[in-house]
Parts: structure tokens; C-alpha cells; sequence
């Protein structure tokens, strides 16, 4: 025991670590287990076949690139947000602070259908663009839409305290050495927040890969041009075919997870560089 | 002294026109994603005035579905905050190996789609499942049925209060119950006389936002429920049905309370936000 545990005074740590690892077990490893060993009794090639199949290749195709559009939209409308609630003075900035969140407290099926409605031909916000013989609803376009709205916090609250951290002093000694305001922010602030802004980009990307809720409402969901692969999952289970259902998972959770494998690199590269 | 404090205002500000236009950019993009968004719901909700929008509140389909709502987040919160606490305890008081790795762990469910979380419970429980031939034969329904959405629940909600006070106890450190305990208080006198002040705020600001998840979850409830009306619908889930009817009204009635819900979360989380500030004990902002 002493080599797992360093020695204590303070009472409880067989008790709170043991319920830690049993509830751990019980309500997410065991489950989550079981996608593995599912997908296995399909074989490596039933496997293949499901990864490999037109409509499982267009899924994934429309659920990245739909969710790489919105983080991209969020990485930059988000640093103006974080910029402009960090730096500057207005009347109701809290309250507008504060709404930032509401993505995470509104639950997605209402997310879902009020955008589906504003964006819709008819609605508020789509007779406009249907004016300009745009489609928003029922299109990849409403996807992005969707996605952007789950996504729109993750980037102005983890670059906001990076933001708010960058030392007036740096700023002051570039200009004062004569760059402009453009030059101090693209080399000294932009350099500074840049890490942040890549950690809120790739949560906003990876919450936008397996959302299900505020999406399915807006894309119209036609197979090979609207349809994200977390409903195809659901699709399946609606066929009873759990195997494919549980294939197209594992090779979601694959996917994501080497993607967040490159974006931690990236960031690791680029906070070397920053410290040299 | 007073020239040099102007010239440097003037250095390190952009002109009025860009701060203008940033503010402005910048409100245009909150006001269409979220100020739009949160208004249309209550507009559309009200649109054929008080009295559709009452009657479809008291629909008995709308009520069972409110009940099972509270009932979910009333079993999954206090769950995941016992879970929470005994964690975040282990964790922060104490050095073990593979400390990082069971953080990692706790984490897991918020890297997964909700589909996949309900997806893992139907592949255990299901006909086809590890344990459905056995629980078909001791007659216990837990998929399709309200047990199934309570864990569905309680998976996508997991990490929420872990997370918050993992970081907080750490950051507080473990001298103040040491001192406690070696004056001689019990271990349980010690959390509740001593941890438990200090992680207030923290834990109230993880249940906040735990239990809007629980409330409001989507994805992993639709896939475990069977949309039962009456019997497995959850307020989400109670939404959407009326909503592929074209029964809008009614939708967004129900969505209308959820909308509330959110907006009392975020009131309740700025608020907390301020008590933290002020008696200094530092939040960990997440997701």
C-alpha cells in the first residue's frame, strides 16, 4: 500500500477512492467497454465494410466539415466577444457576460427547434435569405447554424482570462518602441492568447462532432447531403442493427479523439515556441 | 506627471472608430445567435395567446413528462454529487499513482457524443444485450423505462460537480484538515466543519449546472426511452414529439419552461460567480 499511497493523516481515502473507482466502473467504463467488444464480433471485415459504406462516408464527411466551419466561425467571431468584454466599457456588459453561457443552460432540443423556425423560409431570420435564394434550414448551411450556437461559449471563456492576464506593460514597451496598435496585437496579444484560442477551438470542434439534439431539427436530414453520423447511429438502432450502430461509434470516437491528439501537438508546438 | 499618463492611454487603445466597431461586431453576433434564438422561443410559445399556451401546460402527456424530468435530475444530481465529493476528496487530499489517469476518466463522458451514451446502456440492457436475456428473465425492464433515462441521466451528467471541485480542493490544499484531525475531530467533523465551507460556492455552481444538463438532455434520453407518451417522455423528448406533429404552440410551450429553467440557471450562476468573488474562493470556469 505505502508505494501506491503516500502516507496521510487525514481519514477516508480507502473509502471515497474505493466508491470513486466502483461508481467509474459501473456508470461509464463498463458501458463504454461494451462498444469495443460489440464492434469486435462484426470482425475486421464487417468493421471495414460498415466504415467504408457511401452513406457512412457522407455522414462523417457533413458532421466534420459542418463542425469544423462552426468552430472556425466561433474561433474568430469568439475572440472579438472575449476581446470586447475584456477590454472595453458598455452599458449591460453583464448581462451580456453573462448570456454568453446560455448555450450551455439551454437544453439543445429547444436550441433545435427555435432555430429551425427563425431560419426556416417563413421565419424571422430566413425570409431574408430566402430573399436571396439562400437556403438555411434544411441544408448544410442550418448544420453550421446549429452547430455554431452550441459551440459559441467555449472560445470567449477560455481565451476571456488569457485576454485579461496579458500584462499592460508588454503592450506599453511595444509601443513605446514605436509599433502600431495592429502590429502590438498580431505580435505581443496575439501570440500571448493564442494557445487559449486553439483550446477553445477544439472543445467548441469536439462538442460539434457528437451533438445530436439542436442539429437534427434544422438539417432536414437527407441521407448523403444533411445527415450527421449521430443520427445515422440512431437510424440503425432503429433498424435493431446495433453492430453498424456501434461501428459508426467507435470509428466517431477514433476519429475525434486523433483529432484532438494533432490539436494538442499543435498546441504544444506552439507554446514551445512562444517560451523560446 | 501628467503627460506621460496620456501619451501612454493613447498607445495602448485602438482608435474610437475600431472600438466601436469591435463592440458592434461583436454585439451583432451575440444578438443573432443568442438574443434572437432565447426571445423566439417565448414569442412563439405565446403566439395564439395565454390560453392555448395554459392549456397546453396542463395536457396530462405535458405533466408526466414535466414529473419524469424532475425526477431524473432529482435521482442523477444528488448521485453524481456524492460521486463528486468522495472524488474530488481522494483526488486533492491525497497523493496516489495514477492520479492523472483517473482524472482523465472522469472526464470520458464529456468527449462522447449522447447518442453514444445512450448507445453503450442499450448494448448492456437491450434484448441483445450482455445482461438482457437475464434481465428478461427476472421480468426487469430498465431500457425503454424510466431506470434507463435515470442512467443515461446520470452518464451524461457525471463529470459536472467532480470537475468543479477537483480543481478547487486542490487549490486549497490539505493543511486546515490536517490541523483539524490532529486537534482531534472525526473525519466526517473535518468535511463538514472544515472542507465543506470552503468548497460552497463551488459545489452549488457544479449542481447548477448539473442539473440544467440533467433537465435538459437530448440526445442520450432519446436513444434509451422509447418515447412512451405518457410514460417515458422527458420535457425534451416531449418537444420534439409535438414539434414533428406541427403541433408548434404546444412544442414551444414546453420549450418555454425550459428556456426559464436556463435563464434561472444563468441568473443563479452569475450570482454564485459574485458570492465566490467576494469571499475569495476561486471557481474553476468550465464547460
Amino acid at each position: 500500500m505505502s508505494s501506491f499511497k503516500a502516507h496521510s493523516v487525514l481519514p477516508g481515502f480507502n473509502l471515497a477512492l474505493g466508491f470513486t473507482l466502483l461508481y467509474l466502473s459501473l456508470i461509464v467504463l463498463i458501458p463504454l467497454s461494451s462498444l469495443f467488444f460489440k464492434t469486435a464480433t462484426l470482425g475486421w471485415g464487417g468493421f471495414y465494410d460498415v466504415a467504408t459504406s457511401d452513406r457512412v462516408l457522407a455522414s462523417l464527411r457533413v458532421t466534420f466539415t459542418t463542425s469544423f466551419v462552426a468552430a472556425i466561425v466561433n474561433a474568430l467571431f469568439g475572440l472579438i466577444v472575449a476581446w470586447v468584454l475584456v477590454r472595453y466599457k458598455f452599458p449591460g456588459k453583464r448581462i451580456i457576460d453573462a448570456l454568453v453561457d446560455l448555450p450551455f443552460a439551454l437544453p439543445t432540443a429547444v436550441a433545435g427547434i427555435t432555430l429551425a423556425t427563425l431560419y426556416a423560409p417563413n421565419g424571422w431570420l430566413g425570409q431574408y435569405f430566402a430573399a436571396q435564394d439562400i437556403k438555411v434550414a434544411y441544408t448544410p448551411l442550418g448544420i453550421v447554424v446549429a452547430l455554431t450556437f452550441i459551440g459559441l461559449p467555449f472560445v470567449v471563456r477560455t481565451v476571456q482570462p488569457v485576454l485579461a492576464d496579458v500584462e499592460a506593460e508588454v503592450e506599453e514597451a511595444a509601443a513605446s518602441l514605436g509599433a502600431g496598435r495592429w502590429d502590438v496585437f498580431r505580435r505581443v496579444i496575439f501570440p500571448a492568447i493564442f494557445p487559449a484560442l486553439l483550446t477553445g477551438f477544439s472543445l467548441a470542434f469536439a462538442r460539434a462532432i457528437g451533438e445530436y439534439g439542436s442539429v437534427i431539427f434544422i438539417a432536414g436530414n437527407m441521407p448523403y447531403i444533411s445527415e450527421i453520423s449521430p443520427l445515422l447511429i440512431v437510424a440503425k438502432l432503429e433498424q435493431y442493427d446495433y453492430a453498424g450502430a456501434t461501428a459508426i461509434a467507435v470509428i466517431m470516437l477514433l476519429l475525434s479523439f486523433s483529432l484532438l491528439l494533432a490539436i494538442n501537438a499543435l498546441q504544444w508546438w506552439s507554446s514551445n515556441r512562444g517560451a523560446r | 506627471m501628467s503627460t506621460p499618463t496620456i501619451t501612454r492611454k493613447i498607445s495602448t487603445r485602438e482608435s474610437t472608430t475600431v472600438t466601436l466597431l469591435l463592440i458592434g461586431v461583436a454585439l451583432a453576433y451575440l444578438l443573432l445567435f443568442l438574443g434572437l434564438p432565447l426571445v423566439a422561443v417565448f414569442v412563439e410559445a405565446f403566439k395564439k395567446g395565454w390560453q392555448l399556451y395554459w392549456e397546453a401546460l396542463q395536457e396530462p402527456d405535458a405533466w408526466s413528462a414535466i414529473k419524469l424530468t424532475f425526477i431524473a435530475a432529482a435521482i442523477a444530481v444528488p448521485a453524481n454529487l456524492v460521486f463528486g465529493v468522495s472524488a474530488a476528496w481522494a483526488i486533492a487530499k491525497f497523493e496516489f499513482k495514477g492520479k492523472s489517469l483517473l482524472i482523465t476518466l472522469i472526464d470520458l463522458p464529456f468527449a462522447v457524443s449522447p447518442v453514444v451514451s445512450g448507445l453503450v446502456y442499450v448494448l448492456l440492457f437491450g434484448a441483445q444485450g450482455w445482461f438482457g436475456p437475464w434481465l428478461q428473465a427476472h421480468d426487469i425492464k430498465l431500457l425503454f423505462a424510466v431506470p434507463g433515462i435515470v442512467l443515461a441521466t446520470i452518464f451524461v451528467t457525471f463529470p459536472f460537480i467532480a470537475r468543479e471541485l477537483i480543481p478547487l480542493m486542490q487549490s486549497q490544499g490539505k493543511e486546515e484538515e490536517e490541523a483539524a484531525v490532529s486537534l482531534g475531530a472525526s473525519g466526517w467533523q473535518t468535511f463538514y466543519k472544515v472542507t465543506l465551507p470552503n468548497i460552497k460556492w463551488g459545489l452549488l455552481y457544479g449542481v447548477i449546472l448539473c442539473n440544467a444538463r440533467a433537465m435538459g438532455e437530448f440526445g442520450a434520453v432519446s436513444v434509451v426511452s422509447g418515447h412512451i407518451r405518457g410514460l417515458t417522455n422527458t420535457m425534451p423528448l416531449h418537444v420534439e414529439i409535438l414539434y414533428n406533429e406541427y403541433n408548434f404552440v404546444a412544442a414551444f410551450s414546453i420549450a418555454s419552461l425550459l428556456a426559464l429553467l436556463a435563464v434561472v440557471t444563468l441568473l443563479i450562476k452569475a450570482l454564485v460567480e459574485w458570492q465566490a468573488k467576494r469571499s475569495g474562493e476561486p471557481l474553476h470556469h468550465g464547460a
